[in-house]
């Protein structure tokens, strides 16, 4: 779901990057949002709430409200909306609080 | 402890203001943005900003940006811009903690601190507003202006205030479908400009409407709207539904500035202001000598506000550390007699009575 055509944008993309999604092969481009990417690609559900389970999706796309988070490498809490994707990123859907290692 | 003179906190058109203008007189700062990329909310605005010449009227937002971090690269040797860096603590003796790349976790202590945070995306309280479909309109300008996706496919846009009818046109732009537009409120906020624009594509303006619930399994189906009455009472057998996958919330702005609260800063909540805000003086000094505030973190306004607070509170925060240019006064009174103009006619009576009320 991309925008290829815009009366005033042009969107350089930048060099296609190889990511997994819960273990499945995803592709994105240099330069982008871990969490445009997974948009662009269908994927609207990062996460599930800590109390009630209930889906969770990016809410300000700027840093400020933690609804993006997800386990990146391991990591968990990473807020997507303003964290690059990068080559062979393993970006996984974090359930409740997350557990750091 | 990294130590440095002037830390500006937020590099939106309020901090590049701030960090130019303190760098013109001389002193060093050091700029903190969360984010990946600099310049704020200019860097998704793809429409032409109303105001004066001196804040790049007639230029659209992004171009805006690019304009200030030329300057900003001009002062190479003063101004260092760090990214991914997010100020999460603020303390006494200004020691400010700094998350970077979401990982290495550090202090800094500054001799003066501009917060100039901008505001977060309000909320709207529905059955299910949870779901994923449900965004800020300014996340959906982001992911659309900024990255080059589509949000989805059919969008309901809440709120009819410039936001709202900006982020609407903006969508249609890139083809996307906006099936309506509603606010509650019995009149459209935006200016008639954008508006009759949208309205001559099609798309309807629902006035004195709200969003009763919101309608899906894993991510948003559909959303059911109503008429309310003049108090705002949802009334029974209006209701219509909307099959869309995006619902886009734009019922205004609120000051982020936990940071300044922490601080322990004098706050007060000014309602014209669009929340709690610091009180400050004419130089945008905070209760806390040295800690200045500027741009929407001050009171929600507008990015030409933003920029002549931003070189006000640059300009004075240099000055509290010995920078005192000749010019000194000519550029303060030339600074504040800007925001004045910006402020006046009755459209600004709103604002006026905000700053009235944040005095300190
Ligand atoms: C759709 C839309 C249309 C608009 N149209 C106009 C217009 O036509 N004319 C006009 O004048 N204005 C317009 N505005 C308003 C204008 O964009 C804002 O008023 C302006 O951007 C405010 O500037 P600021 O620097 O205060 O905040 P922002 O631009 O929000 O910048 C704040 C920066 O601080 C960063 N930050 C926040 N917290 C931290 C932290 N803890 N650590 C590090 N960094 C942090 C943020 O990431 C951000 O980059 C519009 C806004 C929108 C959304
Ligand atoms: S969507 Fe709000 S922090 Fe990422």
């Amino acid at each position: 779901m991309r925008i290829t055509q815009h009366p005033i944008l042009t969107f350089e993309r930048g060099k296609e990057v190889n990511f997994t999604f819960n273990g499945a092969p995803m592709k994105g481009y240099e330069g982008e949002t871990i969490a445009a990417a997974l948009h662009a690609a269908g994927v609207k559900v990062l996460g599930k709430s800590s109390e009630l389970h209930r889906p969770r999706g990016f809410y300000c796309a700027i840093g400020n409200c933690a609804s993006c988070q997800m386990i990146v490498d391991g990591e968990p809490n990473v807020r997507t909306c303003i964290t690059l994707i990068k080559e062979g990123m393993k970006v996984e859907t974090q359930e409740g609080k997350g557990v750091i290692k | 402890m990294r130590e440095v003179e002037l830390l500006v906190i937020g590099s939106g058109p309020a901090g590049l203001c701030a960090a130019i203008s303190a760098a013109t007189s001389g002193a060093k700062v050091l700029v903190l943005e969360r984010s990946f990329k600099p310049g704020g909310q200019l860097i998704k605005q793809t429409h032409m900003f109303f105001g004066s010449e001196s804040q790049y009227a007639s230029h659209r937002g992004v171009d805006i940006a690019d304009i200030l971090l030329e300057k900003v690269d001009e002062f190479g040797d003063r101004i260092e811009l760090m990214l991914n860096a997010t100020a999460v603590g603020f303390y006494e003796d200004n020691v400010v903690t700094v998350l970077k790349d979401e990982k290495e976790y550090f202090k800094i202590k500054a001799r003066s601190v501009v917060c100039a945070t901008g505001a977060y995306e309000k909320s709207l309280a529905f059955p299910n507003n949870d779901l994923p479909g449900i965004y800020g309109a300014g996340a959906v300008q982001t992911l659309m202006n900024v990255y080059g996706v589509r949000p989805g496919n059919r969008v309901l846009m809440v709120g009819a205030g410039n936001i709202g009818v900006i982020v609407s046109y903006q969508l249609m732009q890139a083809g996307i479908e906006v099936v309506a537009v509603l606010d509650a409120a019995p009149r459209i906020g935006a200016y008639l400009v954008h508006a009759s624009k949208l309205a001559r594509m099609g798309v309807p303006i629902l006035t004195s409407h709200t969003v009763k619930e919101a309608i899906g399994a894993d991510c948003l189906e559909a959303a059911v709207v109503c008429e309310v009455d003049e108090r705002f009472r949802p009334i029974p057998g209006t209701e219509k539904r909307y099959d869309v996958d995006v619902m886009c919330i734009s019922v205004g702005l609120s000051p982020l500035n936990e940071l300044l609260a922490m601080r322990g800063a004098v706050m007060k909540y000014v309602p014209q202001l669009s929340g709690s805000v610091p009180l400050r003086t004419n130089s945008l000094e905070t209760s806390i000598p040295g800690v200045f505030v500027a741009g929407d973190a001050s009171g929600i306004e507008e990015a030409s506000s933003a920029m002549a607070e931003g070189y006000l509170a640059g300009l004075c925060a240099a000055a509290s550390l010995g920078h005192v240019p000749p010019d000194l006064n000519d550029r303060k009174l030339e600074y504040m007699s800007q925001l004045d103009g910006l402020r006046s006619g009755p459209v600004g009576e709103r604002i006026r009575a905000g700053m009235r009320n944040s005095k300190l």
